[in-house]
């Protein structure tokens, strides 16, 4: 018998023959009181950011280029996904190198880990858990990109931050097979003595630019 | 039914200690090692620095897990719908494994089975051959240290380098894992430092005690690695039936590194980690990280299917593994313990934990969860005991029952509830043996003592005169038979100077406002006046480790 007819018959074995009915109650929030995009939901966001040691910046659409632009001050090479808003690199000084990566055409990892930054949109953003999640599409890109270099720089549209957790996932669900990635602050390791360090092998600098209306 | 709360043992190999590096060597079975737990627990209790290290840590990540989740207004409401999901996908799991593997596979992914730990590793190691290549990296993974993936790889000349930082340490140590979540728990930053120093090849050589610059180092140790590895294996924290969605929950960024840069992933992932839909993770992403860390959620938390052209690892192996699942599942009341998504709750509120850490259970899995899990996954024939010849017979018995892990846990396994079964479960697998063991003798014995008031008085009197042949550490070591066959396995803690009955009517014959009993918290508050050791029909050794949980269990209270 091959392992998986074996193990099958094993479960089921285990289990009976009249299987359990096992109703899940979910009365637990699947909404939460503050409204997606609202002042109250962004400002949450931003408190959980700061908490997690991410820095955060407010812009708008008249002032997101020179907001990024700032962050990337020091930056030499700086990489983007091809379908990134590009007017949100307009002030990016001449002398800047700026690397487009798609999947069609990625930058070699040693490109990405010769990079100081990265810049990306995102999917959406939880406030109560402050995590911003990127699904791989073309404004967010692979996910090497937003992982290698030192430097993360994610725009974040106001609109796109819901309260709590369940609001996201059902965001999410409706293209579950998107390669994501769920950042909830810079990387960080609390494997010593359960202090908490940030910056171990993902980006050591988290940026979080809220773009609003 | 009569439950025998006794402690059964038998000796085992005792682990090596030679300062910082390795005292626990490498074992056959990950699931089975090192001295029996009553041993190892009286040698770590001896281990002061040990203890102030894991006092340390586990009271900093509970005080931490109880403000995360004193925060959310409906925790009993997610732990309510996580206890049923789980218990939904034990139910209909024959099916749920079905569809993980058609949308695994429909998404260019390849799926394997693995009965047993030898198969699994068989197929883990042949997959890395057929790559041509001699080194992987590694995202900390219990599934992969339950097999012992690391050293059958070894075996096949093919180095895993473990890239979690605590994972590190430990490996690097040649050192066991001996917390579920922060696996270098029992290590303090002096002792990383040093290992670091020692074994890390290329560590600065001034480099500090400060963790910032222990993790800084190990940084700089692993970034070739992962900018050059070619095949990387991790295990899976949740795959989603509905989508083939596989999900790894982590905090540095090195799961990050090793699901993303190789060209080759492969995980391996126990059967039971399955939810149906891709919406329970809304209850699971909410429950691990608060558990687990104590954060309102980790810091990066990734979700694949299949294949994506393009993005990621082009070529994607799933590995699902038993290696004694179904046998936990054929037990209907322990299949609970499969429900565990191992957020490390219960060990940090554990009172034994606490002060015996990790390695004293010889598993993997140690805490209240591995004191169930690894009796279950290891037992005999399905649903039956392991028999007190098997040194993890005696794990259920590593527990005081104070019920602070039932409270902890974020899919409410009822641990005391499986640990009293475990122990049970125990005691009717000797009764059906044909041959009566000295054990049964014994055991009949003291039930005939016990059944009868004025004879139980009578022995409790004849228990004090047991502290003239108790040796000076208060255990007596030796007794006649047929109570010899108890002693013979375990030491009895020698018995009181003052029979309870005594003592019972001492003080209610004593003066008005004498105190007579503690104030009901369990282990606090004992009046000095009580017999400084139990009844002697009360467990063995270990319960001289935990008498003080009270302060342990209250500070996690919500
Ligand atoms: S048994 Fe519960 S508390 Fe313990 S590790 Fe598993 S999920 Fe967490």
């Amino acid at each position: 018998m091959s392992a998986r007819a074996e193990i099958l018959a094993k479960v089921r074995e285990a289990l009976g023959a009249d299987p359990l009915e096992v109703p899940v109650p979910r009365e637990y929030r699947e909404r939460g009181d503050l409204k997606p995009g609202s002042a109250a939901v962004v400002e949450l966001l931003v408190d959980r950011l700061v908490d997690y040691r991410a820095h955060v910046h407010h812009a708008s659409a008249a002032d997101v280029a020179d907001v990024v632009a700032t962050l990337l001050a020091d930056a030499g090479t700086v990489v983007v996904p091809d379908g990134l808003d590009a007017s949100w690199l307009g002030a990016l000084p001449a002398a800047t190198t700026v690397l487009h990566d798609s999947r069609s055409a990625p930058q070699p990892v040693e490109a990405l880990d010769a990079a100081d930054a990265v810049v990306t949109a995102a999917r959406v953003a939880c406030a109560d858990t402050g995590t911003i999640v990127l699904d791989g599409e073309s404004d967010q890109g692979r996910r090497a990109i937003s992982l290698v270099p030192d430097v993360h720089v994610c725009v974040v549209r106001t609109a796109q931050v819901v309260h709590l957790l369940p609001e996201a996932v059902r965001l999410l669900s409706a293209h579950p097979a998107r390669p994501q990635t769920w950042i909830s602050g810079p990387s960080a390791t609390s494997d010593i003595e359960l202090q908490r360090v940030e910056g171990v092998h993902g980006p050591r600098t988290l940026h979080v630019v809220l773009l609003g209306a | 039914m009569s439950t025998f709360l006794g402690l059964p043992t038998r000796r085992r190999g005792t682990p090596t200690t030679d300062g910082p590096l390795g005292p626990v060597p490498h074992p056959d079975e990950p699931l089975r090692w090192g001295a029996t737990f009553p041993e190892a627990a009286r040698a770590a209790l001896g281990d002061a620095q040990l203890r102030r290290n894991l006092g340390h840590a586990t009271s900093t990540i509970r005080a931490k897990r109880a403000a995360v989740v004193g925060e959310v207004s409906d925790w009993e409401a997610l732990r309510d719908a996580g206890s049923a999901v789980k218990g939904r996908v034990m139910a209909d799991l024959p099916a749920l494994l079905e569809r993980l593997e058609q949308n695994v596979t429909a998404r260019g992914g390849v799926v394997h089975w693995a009965r047993d730990a030898t198969e699994a590793n068989r197929i883990v190691t042949e997959i890395v051959q057929a790559k041509g290549v001699d080194e992987v990296v590694k995202v900390k993974s219990m599934a992969t240290q339950e097999i012992g993936l690391n050293e059958a790889l070894a075996e096949a000349g093919i180095a895993a380098t473990e890239t979690d930082l605590a994972e590190l340490i430990v490996q690097l140590a040649d050192d066991m894992p001996s917390h579920i979540l922060v696996p270098a728990i029992h290590r303090n930053r002096e002792e990383i430092r040093r290992i670091f120093l020692e074994r890390m090849g290329d560590a600065p050589a001034d480099l500090t005690d400060a963790p910032r610059e222990l993790a800084m180092a190990a940084r700089a140790h692993l970034r070739r690695k992962f900018l050059a590895a070619k095949v990387a294996i991790s295990g899976a924290n949740f795959g989603v039936a509905d989508t083939g969605t596989l999900a790894v929950v982590e905090s540095e960024g090195n799961g990050r590194m090793c699901l993303t840069l190789p060209e080759t992933l492969i995980t391996v992932m126990g059967i039971e980690k399955l939810v149906p839909t891709y919406d329970d993770l809304e209850v699971f992403l909410q429950l691990l990280p608060r558990s687990s860390t104590g954060e309102r959620m980790n810091p990066y938390t990734s979700l694949w299917t299949g294949v994506t052209p393009g993005d990621g690892p082009q070529e994607f192996h799933l590995v699902l593994l038993d290696n004694g699942r179904t046998r936990a599942l054929a037990d209907d009341v322990g299949r609970a313990a499969l429900h565990c998504i191992r957020c490390s709750a219960c060990l940090n509120v554990c009172p034994v934990y606490e002060r015996v850490g990790g390695h004293a259970y010889g598993s993997v899995y140690p805490g209240p969860i591995g004191a169930v899990l690894t009796p279950l996954l290891t037992g005999g024939a399905p649903g039956e005991g392991l028999g007190h010849d098997d040194p993890n017979a005696s794990l259920p018995y590593a527990s005081t029952l104070c019920g602070a892990c039932f409270d902890a846990c974020p899919v409410k396994i009822d641990i005391p509830s499986l640990l009293v079964h475990l122990r049970a479960r125990e005691v009717d697998a000797d009764r059906d043996r044909t041959v009566p063991s000295g054990w049964d003798a014994a055991m009949r014995a003291a039930s005939v003592v016990m059944a009868d008031a004025g004879r139980f008085a009578l022995a409790e009197k004849a228990a004090v005169v047991g502290r003239v042949v108790a040796g000076r550490k208060g255990y007596v070591r030796r007794l006649p038979p047929p109570l010899s066959a108890w002693t013979s396995s375990r030491d009895l803690p020698a018995p009181a100077r003052q029979t309870f009955r005594d003592w019972w009517r001492d003080e209610h014959e004593a003066p008005p406002g004498g105190n007579v009993l503690g104030d009901g918290v369990p282990g606090g508050g004992t009046p000095s006046t009580v017999p400084d050791s139990s009844a002697p029909t009360s467990t063995a050794p270990t319960s001289s480790a935990p008498t003080s949980s009270a302060p342990t269990s209250s500070e996690d209270e919500r």
